[in-house]
């Protein structure tokens, strides 16, 4: 996962106009259409077969991870939390591996804090967060465990200019 | 925010298909409603709809690192009374530093009610942002989190085990 970042990392460096052109577009303005690499052909000033081959390259150079749609959770009758955990050293690799198991477990991080691990955990009711919680607590033996759904949302910011 | 929706099952499909990564191809919509069992006009209109109802929150790319020279990342937390919760989010959203704002419970051994995720190019430079939005709203209390390690980072599946679906 390291290599991975500072990987792409470098490949940021060898971007040039088109290119940030191009992911300052598809990030939030996909275009909707039957054929969205000719409109954005058309924004750009190019060919589409000149966007199409940069889209490629851009994904193989792994700058882009996807393209698709990002949901909103509440709306699918989803719910969501945010967790944190108190892992000592010796039960974490278990943590890890058990709490990443979870298809509902998005997003995972280590933090220098007592609550030392931060997860996302979606699920399709409060019911079943409950149960994938005690679950995860029976499987490793780490009790202190904490769930902290918004209650209020402020900004999600979700383009980024490069 | 308002009102349940339900989804039919084509619906539950379509919005299936579209988390996965959209093939780089000339007519890549034609290629999921192939997928999905319609053409490629419908699955369109679908997906406009899902996007001006907000149920799809942003349709594109997602890059791998979204904040390119920014190699600090922290998790700010503010305790904050919860008569002043909304007055103070607002103030700590506004800063072009952050990222995402958020309001969850406070409870007894997590006093935080604010939750700010902060982009820096350094560990002092979120320090010294942290500050200024301390100081922005007069709040004393506040830690910063910083990120040590990303141990899984992905997007949700939705509607991708029949048997693990929002009820009705």
């Amino acid at each position: 996962m390291q290599d991975k970042h500072s990987e792409g990392k470098e490949n940021n460096l060898l971007l040039d106009e088109m290119d940030r052109m191009i992911l300052n577009e598809i990030q939030s303005h996909f275009p909707i259409e039957a054929r969205p690499y000719q409109v954005l052909a058309e924004t750009l000033g190019c060919s589409e077969e000149e966007v199409l081959q940069r889209v490629q390259d851009l994904k193989d150079r792994d700058v882009i991870r996807r393209i698709g749609a990002n949901c909103n959770s509440r709306k699918l009758g989803y719910t969501s939390t945010l967790c944190a955990a108190k892992v000592p050293s010796r039960l974490m690799e278990r943590f890890v591996e058990v709490v990443n198991s979870y298809m509902g477990v998005t997003h995972n991080y280590r933090r220098d804090h007592d609550y030392n691990i931060w997860f996302t955990l979606i699920a399709p009711s409060k019911e079943k967060i409950e149960r994938i919680l005690g679950e995860i607590v029976e499987l490793t033996q780490v009790a202190e465990i904490i769930s902290l759904p918004a209650e209020r949302l402020f900004k999600i910011q979700v383009d980024f200019e490069v | 925010m308002s009102g349940k929706r339900q989804f039919t099952p084509l619906e539950k499909k379509i919005i299936h298909e579209l988390q996965q990564d959209l093939p780089v191809v000339r007519r890549p919509f034609a290629a999921v409603a192939e997928r999905v069992g319609i053409s490629e006009s419908e699955l369109l209109e679908k997906v406009r709809e899902f996007v001006a109802d907000d149920i799809i929150r942003r349709f594109g790319a997602t890059l791998r690192h979204q904040r390119s020279g920014f190699d600090a990342n922290a998790m700010v937390v503010w305790e904050v009374e919860v008569e002043r919760a909304e007055e103070v989010g607002n103030i700590l959203a506004s800063f072009r530093e952050v990222s995402h704002c958020y309001q969850r419970p406070a409870m007894e051994n997590w006093p935080y009610r604010l939750f700010t995720m902060i982009h820096g190019s350094s560990p002092e430079v979120c320090r010294e942002i942290a500050q200024r939005m301390a100081d922005a709203v007069g709040v004393e209390k506040y830690d910063l989190l910083f990120t040590q390690e990303e141990l899984k980072k992905t997007t949700m599946a939705y509607f991708g085990e029949s048997e693990n679906e929002p009820g009705n």
